[in-house]
Order: C-alpha cells, then structure tokens, then sequence
C-alpha cells in the first residue's frame, strides 16, 4: 500500500514537472512563421479580411509575472495585403499609408494586466503614419505544450491615425473602425534568477 | 378561357426586370473601369444589390411563366415563333446566369454580397483569384450574350408594334387593354 502510495507520488511528480517548470518560464521566443497579423476593414457593409506578411513582434511574457510582460510590434506596411491588388496599390499611397514618408508602424507596450482566467490586457502606444495614440488590446494566452499562444485584437479607428485621407474621409463607404487581429506563437525560456 | 394578355404579375415581373437590367447594365460597363474611389466602391455594391434583385426575382417569375396562364401565341411563320421560343428561353437562362455569375465572381474575388448593405449573403466559392479572373470573363461574355439576344428581343417586338401592328408589344405592355 506506502509503495504504491509513494509510487504515485513519483509519478505526480513526473507528470508535473514539466507544468511546474514551465509556469515559472517567460515566453519570449516567437515563432514568427506562426504568428499572424489580420485585420477587417468594412467597405459599404462588406467585411474584406486583410493581412501583414512582415512584422517583427518582441514579446517577454510570464503568466506568472504578468505585471513585468511586454510586448512590441514592428510592421512593415508594404507588405499589406488588403484584400485585392487594386486595394494594394491605393492603401500604400499618401492618402492612406504614404509608406513612403512612414514605412513602418509600431507598437509598444507600456502595461500588461491580468483579467483574470486566461484573458489580459496590453496598454500601450500604436505608432502610424507619423501619429501616436494610445490603445489597450484584450488577448487571450494559452499554453499548448511548450508554446504560448497569444490571441487578441482591438478596434483601430483610422482617422485617429489619418489612414483614409481626402475622399477617403468619408466613413460611409470604408468604416472608420478596422477589426485588428493578432495570434502570436512563442516558445519559452527558462527565466534567469 | 384564353386570356389575351399576360397576366398582371407576368407583366409586373417583365418590366421590373427590364428596368433592374437596364440600370445594371450600363452600371456594370461605366464602373468596372473606374479607378478605385469611394464612388467606385458605391456604384460595384449599387451594381451587385440591383443584379441580385433581378436574381432574387428570378424564381417568382419563372413560377409566373409555368403556372399562370400565357395567351395562346399569335398568327406568324413558324420560323420565327421557334426563333421568339428559343431567344425567350435563352433570355431566362441569361437572366439568371448573368447575376449568378456576378455573384460568383464577387466570391471568387473576396468580397461577400451584402444585400442593400444589410443582409451578408454567403459566399458561392471560396476566394481564389485566378478562378475570379475566370468568373469576371464568364460575367462579360455572358453580358454579351444578353446583350445581343435583348436587342434582338426589342428589335422583334418593335417589328410587331410598327410594321405588322399586331397585339404582340400590346399584351405584354402595361398600360395596354
Ligand atoms: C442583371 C444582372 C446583371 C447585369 C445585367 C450585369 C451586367 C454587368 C456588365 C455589363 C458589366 C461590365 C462588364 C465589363 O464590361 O467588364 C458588369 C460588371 C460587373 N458585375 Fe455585373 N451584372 C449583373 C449582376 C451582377 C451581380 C449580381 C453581381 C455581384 C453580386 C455583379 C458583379 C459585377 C462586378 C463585380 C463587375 C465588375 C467586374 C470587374 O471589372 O472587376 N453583377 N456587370
């Protein structure tokens, strides 16, 4: 009986370990060939899904120390892939991106809480077209085996940031809200003590 | 009884086709070549919420066609009555092929239909755009067809109205008796 007892024990010990080990783990090694970036702009009433191809995210994520986590997203708007190549070539434009003066955009974190289960929340500064303004995404984190799995998203207004200039102004026709999604894939590390 | 006209839903149905294609047509040679602008958004969605009414219509009025009663067709050499039979047939086939084909082609392309901005209709394909390319010159050569076979159809009608001044414009007109 104390035999099998304590056998189970081991065994407890066994299977956890690698739970245990990981919790006290900071995902920081994102697969960025997993990771995406999506977004859904309405035109009259219709939703057309829209990518990034390139964006360098920097994520240091424990879910164990959620107040120290940050995150960072570097996007290169001309790989934009708005729906079709008409709207392609239109968004890189001035009037839209004019990725020529702001080739890239960015985001930083200044804040990451917990809302309890799964679910947190980033702060931070959303950087496009020359102009800064804050911005707070809820996500979800999962872990699946050794990764972490980090979905989320938040509504982009585009005027905020002066995407959709002149006759594109009009939020009639193309909304002003853009649905913003992002799903990251990250490894992890053991932290350093 | 045998009427003498079309029945006032044949009618109805004729005439509110007609125009819906009338707009659509014109609509869909002047806004396919536009440069992209919010207007062109407005004119591609104006053009598919018509063109998909004429389609929403289709079923109601083929019912028409088979289940109400058609006046018997009028004195003419047989030659023409199964050219009017077959050009009559056609047109059905077009006016429900051209819409379809829109629509196929508007999945094809990545954009949903949303009917008057208001009701998502699913999408008939899954986004490919080689298969959009393919659809986008079915929905052309299609409109050729339709195009030619309603001249034919406007300019056979005339015939009757002004040359052998028979009923055949008549009782299909709706202001007729
Ligand atoms: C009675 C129904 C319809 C008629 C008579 C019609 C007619 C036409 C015509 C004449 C064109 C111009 C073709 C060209 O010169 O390139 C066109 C283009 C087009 N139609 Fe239609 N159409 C109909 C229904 C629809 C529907 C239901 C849809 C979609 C739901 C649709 C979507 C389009 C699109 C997207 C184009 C532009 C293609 C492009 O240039 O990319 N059409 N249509």
């Amino acid at each position: 009986m104390n035999q099998i007892n304590r056998f189970s024990l081991h065994l407890l010990c066994f299977l956890l370990a690698p739970v245990l080990s990981v919790q006290a783990a900071e995902f920081n090694q994102v697969q960025a060939d997993k990771s995406s970036l999506t977004f859904v702009s309405k035109q009259m009433g219709v939703p057309v899904e829209g990518t990034f191809h390139k964006f360098t995210t920097t994520i240091a994520f424990d879910p164990a120390r959620v107040n120290m986590a940050s995150a960072r997203i570097d996007l290169n708007l001309a790989s934009i892939d708005a729906g079709s190549q008409e709207a392609n070539d239109e968004v890189i434009g001035k009037q839209w991106f004019n990725i020529k003066a702001f080739p890239d955009a960015k985001f930083v974190s200044t804040g990451v809480k917990s809302l309890g289960g799964n679910r947190y929340e980033a702060a931070g500064k959303l950087t496009i077209k020359g102009k800064t303004r804050d911005v707070t995404a809820p996500f979800t984190f999962r872990q699946e085996g050794i990764v972490g799995v980090f979905d989320g998203g938040f509504v982009l207004k585009r005027l905020d940031f002066a995407i959709g200039e002149g006759i594109w102004a009009d939020v009639g026709t193309v909304a002003n809200e853009i649905q913003i999604k992002f799903h990251v894939v990250a490894g992890s590390m053991p932290v350093r003590k | 009884m045998t009427p003498t006209r079309y029945a006032t839903s044949a009618i109805a149905a004729h005439w509110l086709v007609a125009v819906l294609i009338f707009i659509a047509f014109p609509l869909g040679v002047y806004m396919h070549d536009l440069p992209l602008s919010p207007q062109k958004l407005q004119l591609f969605s104006y053009h598919k919420w018509i063109g998909m009414t004429v389609l929403l219509l289709f079923l109601p009025r083929l019912l028409v066609r088979l289940f109400v009663a058609v006046p018997p067709t009028l004195p003419a050499p047989a030659w023409q009555l199964k050219v009017a039979e077959l050009t009559h047939v056609l047109l059905y086939v077009l006016v429900f092929a051209v819409p379809l084909s829109g629509w196929l082609m508007s999945s094809a392309k990545g954009f949903q239909v949303v009917y008057l901005g208001l009701l998502p209709l699913p999408d008939l394909v899954s986004k490919n755009a080689e298969l959009g390319g393919l659809l986008k010159a079915v929905h052309q050569t299609l409109n050729l067809a339709l195009f030619g076979l309603v001249g034919l159809h406007i300019a056979a009608a005339a015939k009757h109205h002004v040359i052998d001044r028979d009923a055949t414009l008549r009782r299909m007109s709706p202001f007729g008796k």
